[in-house]
């Protein structure tokens, strides 16, 4: 038996192509995932060097990030049509498969690499988008890459990357009734800061990790760079195999078979050491809202924004609370909002449509709340109508829309407007992320759900018909 | 990527944390798909109000910091979104030196591929010289090649970036043609 390792270590030496004594390692890249807006660039940098795509059989592009979430047959903005058409002309010119926006497959890039089972664990995958660190959920090494990386790697299907180093976020015991994925990860980072990553490949380790459905291993993954680091990960097990079971890309019979065993074998190793371990107990964590303009600033439900005098980086926190419209001291369940998104790579699977649909069912959304539903794929639209999930949205007032990033990020029409205050269910709450002067406060579906029928954020768990 | 082994001039003091790459180049000018032309963009949303009119409370659109080339920030600088769109956004203003207590990884990887020097050092040399900026115009020598800053009372201060990172930076090499020179390991690696 050799040195017990982690699951991280186990992956890298499997990619090394090429190691130097004091440079990076040259990792191989098993998946490339590419969307339309970091990679027309990267495209223009081959036909100037006159190079080619090495391996359009392990690169898959989608349209998702400034995709129209209705009316798709015209695209008003015409940069926007631009840039759709030139990853369309791209992908044509090299043989890269495109769910483009009218093809059954499209979605979110981080929605669709696990539906079809392109995702898997033990791959090295990358995509020029930050929230790469997704895939991690089934014990893939994933991170996001800038544009001079998509060229890179579209020519070469390499990469050069420093050897990260480990850090162990364990979650001790389990998360409450009403506590999700999405309050684990926003606690984990709210207590450990908003750079305690840096440098390092997160593992999730503990029982609670255990314990989260594939889709929640999704939304604590995904916001790994939330936390610093550019990929985090969480060893396969049983449930991880059982996903990708059937999925388009995953081989069936014996194959299959063969293929999960080795998986299951990439789980770290009893006894591996990390370069660093945290520890968080899950029984101490609640619903959570974030306050503030990163996702660091964020409190329980029960709390309050912070006092002025208690705070690190007093400045910061004053601009902060200025830039949201807060006061210091103020309670949480004071707060108003007048948007609510659920969706993006974070949270916009069908479970958290199913969960969120919980709680709307029999309600309204409240006077003046615009609410919206943008499921994270197509596939994840059909199957929630299938369930009638739209319908009991649209009953109570919010709108159903079509696959992708949608008001995560406000690249297309779905805007929230200068000083509007948004419930969102994504990842970041950057000052003008969703729109130029927008206020974004990042909760779960259910919280999200909660807030839109209410106006003002409640604790969930108070709520009836809470899935626990 | 244009080489750089040294570089002399003014200096822009930016005292936040965290500044997230949103804040550097809104999404709305990702949309285009050239590398040029995203200097106009930097910092959009702080430097103009919603009527595009330049917000007179900016330093960076003070006439004092006409010119700057060298960036002094808050630590995490770049956080956030992968978008290359950043450094091409600072570059383009002019921007061809950072100094921060620390960077956000992808952003610090995406400033080495485009020409801009990212130097990590200590908050209290770098909070001196933020108060030193933030009252009179002052430019800083640095000397990549000896990995030493100069500022204009004389100090020498050290600091550390990677060899590989600097040996790239001094030449301005193209990183892939770098990289096919292991070709041969590359095919190996793919048939075994």
């Amino acid at each position: 038996m050799g040195k017990p390792q982690t699951i991280i270590e186990k992956i890298w030496e499997k990619h090394v192509v090429h190691q130097e004594e004091g440079k990076p390692d040259l990792l191989y890249i098993d998946l490339h995932l590419v969307h339309e807006v970091t990679s027309p660039q990267a495209f223009e940098g081959l036909r100037l060097s006159n190079r080619k795509v090495r391996r359009p059989d392990l690169t898959y592009a989608t349209m998702d990030h400034n995709v129209p979430t209705q009316n798709r047959e015209v695209i008003k903005d015409k940069v926007s049509k631009k840039q759709m058409e030139t990853l369309q002309e791209n992908c044509k010119e090299h043989g890269i498969k495109l769910a483009d926006m009218f093809h059954p497959d499209q979605g979110i890039v981080h929605v669709i690499g696990p539906q079809l089972g392109l995702t898997q664990p033990g791959k090295t995958i990358v995509c020029g988008d930050s929230h790469t660190s997704t895939h991690g959920a089934f014990g893939a090494l994933a991170f996001g890459i800038g544009t001079s990386e998509v060229e890179h790697v579209l020519a070469t299907q390499t990469i050069w990357q420093e050897r990260p180093k480990t850090l162990n976020v364990k979650v001790e015991g389990e998360l409450g009734p009403g506590v999700t994925a999405k309050d684990l990860i926003l606690a984990i980072i709210a207590k450990f800061g908003v750079r305690f990553g840096t440098g390092y490949v997160i593992e999730y380790t503990g029982q609670a990790v255990r314990n989260l459905s594939m889709e929640g291993r999704m939304t604590v993954c995904n916001m790994s760079i939330e936390a610093g680091a550019r990929a985090g990960l969480i060893s396969p097990d049983e449930k991880t195999i059982e996903f990708l079971k059937g999925k388009e890309y995953v081989p069936d019979g014996d194959a299959y078979k063969q293929l999960a065993d080795s998986w299951l074998q990439l789980a770290t190793d009893e006894g591996a050491k990390y370069d660093k371990t945290v520890t968080i107990k899950a029984e101490d964590i609640e619903p959570q809202v974030s306050w503030g303009t990163n996702p660091g600033m964020c409190v329980p439900i029960s709390g309050k924004t912070p006092d002025l005098n208690e705070v690190d980086y007093r400045e910061d926190v004053e601009r902060a609370l200025e830039y949201m419209g807060l006061d210091e001291n103020q309670p949480i369940t004071s707060i108003e909002i007048d948007h609510v998104f659920i969706g993006s790579c974070t949270n916009s699977r069908l479970n958290d449509l199913q969960k969120a649909a919980s709680i709307v069912d029999g309600r309204k959304v409240k006077e003046n709340v615009r609410a919206i539903v943008v499921p994270g794929s197509f596939s994840i639209k059909m199957q929630a109508e299938k369930e009638g999930l739209d319908m009991i949205f649209k009953k109570a007032g919010f709108e159903w829309r079509e696959a992708g990033c949608s008001m995560c990020l406000a690249m297309n029409d779905d805007i929230v407007p200068p000083g509007g205050r948004c419930a969102s269910t994504s990842n970041r709450n950057f000052e003008g992320r969703q729109g130029n002067g927008s206020r974004t406060h990042l909760v779960s579906p259910e919280m999200a759900a909660a807030a839109a029928i209410e106006g003002h954020f409640v604790d969930v768990r108070k709520y009836a018909g809470v899935p626990s | 990527m244009e080489a750089i082994k040294k570089h002399k001039g003014l200096v822009y003091p930016l005292n936040r944390t965290n500044i997230d790459t949103d804040q550097i180049i809104p999404k709305q000018f990702l949309k285009r798909i050239e590398r040029t032309g995203f200097g106009q963009f930097l910092f959009y949303h702080w430097r103009f109000d919603d009527n595009g009119n330049k917000r007179q409370n900016f330093a960076l659109n003070k006439e004092a910091y006409e010119g700057v080339t060298i960036l002094l920030a808050g630590e995490n600088f770049g956080c956030g979104s992968s978008r290359e769109h950043a450094p091409w956004a600072l570059l383009d203003y002019g921007f061809r030196v950072i100094i921060a207590p620390s960077f956000a990884d992808i952003f610090y990887n995406n400033a080495l591929k485009n020409g801009i020097i990212p130097i990590q050092l200590d908050e209290e040399q770098i909070g001196e010289w933020m108060k030193q900026a933030e009252e009179t115009s002052m430019s800083l020598d640095i000397d990549l090649i000896n990995q030493q800053i100069t500022d204009s009372a004389g100090n020498n201060i050290s600091f550390h970036i990677p060899a590989y990172h600097k040996e790239k930076l001094i030449n301005g090499w193209d990183e892939i043609a770098l990289t096919l020179k292991h070709e041969d390991k590359i095919s190996a690696y793919e048939v075994r």
